[in-house]
């Protein structure tokens, strides 16, 4: 088992293995997203309360899905690179905080967009929202911390750190916001609470959490590509591909 | 185990001397602690009601950002001079070093804070069930913050100052932010405040527990 996870660390296996994965990654993500996309938008019914506006949920929910688990992507990778120190798992690391940042900011400027009709107000002090933000400070934390280090691998050990501090203090957060503004405001708008939702509602959310995933491997593949070319620059294989 | 409390001991008078020689530091993080709670009313007025509203919430950001600034403090010369190199060369495990030198921050710039914001709420004229509360969330509180913000300090010394310390630091102490004002508001309105405050309780216990773990992580990250 650990000779595999040496073997899969090694920059070269990794670079040859996921250019023919991210080929059919990207093949999946693209027909999920057109279906996803052609089912959300123009076969399910529009709600018989929200009407259209509605539809965005198939941008939002499954970016807001990706934004928590990048994040345990981030620690659980965070903490490979603290405990076995492979090189791979850093550049996971680094490569997903810029996506899942992106992930969380979608979700949440699709969610203000979504709250302007529905709500009345763009922003709204709900348990969700605020620790949805919250989540969003976090990953421009390990960004800042991380690219602030001249060598690498300390930048990247350091990050381990907050990201493994982060998982901890993700439930903390996310359970005192919930009581905070339970407490405060009363019961608020959860659209999830909503009676479940019909089959061609779901079936293009699906897809489209499918498409959003192998999204974020395809594009994760592809800044790993180019972080071990950075950081492989002297190797042997390198230089003989790049020369090509 | 009496070596171990000697060193730690010795460790934290070193700093406690260190601080009582050279004041300025910790003065200045007092005087600005005093300042940014009497700019609060400047902005919002001085209707009276307000003020008691908001003093406890003002008194608490302040202690948050004073804090934040502090923290460099107890790190920063002792990194510059190789103090903390000679100290994680040495054979004691860097859990007690950090340990030492988280509560000598606490005491140096923490303990006086809330001192002097049992003052503040006086003069504000706090009542005084709310400032028993905001005086326990303080004591329960402070240390979470001395705790979770050296494990940034030591990641962050000599990187890029103060401002990116305190966007690490800020995000996560927002649960103590929350449940010291819940806590502080039910006192207001003579509800009961033992939930909160025990949930503060239990969170500096894990805090105590697993952040002179991670500072030493930190430490050794820094070091290698």
């Amino acid at each position: 088992m650990y000779r595999w996870i040496q073997q899969f660390g090694s920059p070269k296996y990794f670079y040859d293995i996921s250019l023919v994965v991210s080929k059919w990654i990207g093949v999946i993500c693209l027909i999920c997203f057109i279906a996803g996309l052609y089912g959300g938008l123009v076969i399910a019914p529009p709600d018989y309360q929200q009407g259209d506006s509605y539809r965005i949920i198939y941008i939002h929910v499954p970016a807001s899905w990706m934004s928590l688990f990048v994040y345990m992507i981030l620690a659980i990778s965070g903490a490979i690179t603290l405990i076995w120190r492979i090189k791979i798992a850093d550049f996971v690391a680094r490569s997903s905080a810029i996506i899942g940042a992106s992930f969380t900011f979608l979700a949440l400027a699709t969610g203000a967009i979504w709250g302007k009709p529905m709500w009345g107000t763009y922003w709204v002090w709900d348990a969700r929202l605020t620790s949805e933000l919250i989540l969003l400070f976090l990953y421009l934390g390990y960004i800042a911390l991380q690219s602030s280090f001249e060598d690498r691998r300390v930048g990247a050990r350091a990050g381990a750190i907050l990201a493994l501090i982060g998982v901890i203090n993700i439930p903390i957060i996310h359970y005192s916001v919930e009581w905070w503004s339970t407490l405060h405001q009363g019961p608020t708008i959860s659209k999830l609470d909503a009676p479940s939702i019909h089959y061609s509602m779901l079936i293009p959310l699906l897809l489209m959490a499918i498409a959003y995933k192998t999204f974020y491997i395809y594009t994760l593949l592809i800044n790993i590509r180019s972080e071990i070319i950075e950081s492989e620059y002297n190797a042997t294989w390198v230089k003989k591909m790049i020369g090509d | 185990m009496f070596e171990y409390i000697n060193i730690f001991c010795t460790l934290l008078k070193r700093d406690l001397v260190i601080a009582i020689r050279d004041k300025t530091d910790f003065i200045n993080s007092l005087t600005f602690f005093v300042i940014i709670i009497f700019l609060f009313p400047l902005t919002y007025g001085t209707d009276s009601e307000l003020i008691m509203k908001f003093t406890p919430g003002m008194i608490w950001i302040s202690a948050l950002l004073a804090t934040c600034l502090s923290l460099e403090g107890v790190f920063r010369s002792d990194f510059e001079d190789g103090t903390i190199e000679q100290l994680t060369l040495s054979r004691y495990p860097l859990t007690l070093i950090s340990s030492a030198k988280i509560m000598a921050h606490w005491i140096i710039y923490s303990a006086p804070l809330i001192v002097i914001s049992l003052f503040m709420s006086l003069i504000l004229s706090l009542p005084t069930n709310v400032i028993m509360v905001l005086f326990i969330t303080l004591l329960l509180g402070t240390p979470i913050l001395s705790l979770i913000g050296s494990i940034m300090v030591v990641l962050t010394v000599g990187l890029r100052g103060s401002m990116l310390l305190s966007l690490l630091i800020l995000p996560l102490s927002m649960p103590i932010l929350i449940f010291s004002i819940l806590a502080i508001n039910n006192a207001a309105i003579n509800q009961s405040t033992s939930a909160e405050i025990y949930f503060l309780g239990g969170m500096l216990v894990l805090a105590i527990t697993l952040a002179p773990i991670a500072t030493a992580a930190a430490l050794r990250v820094r070091m290698s």
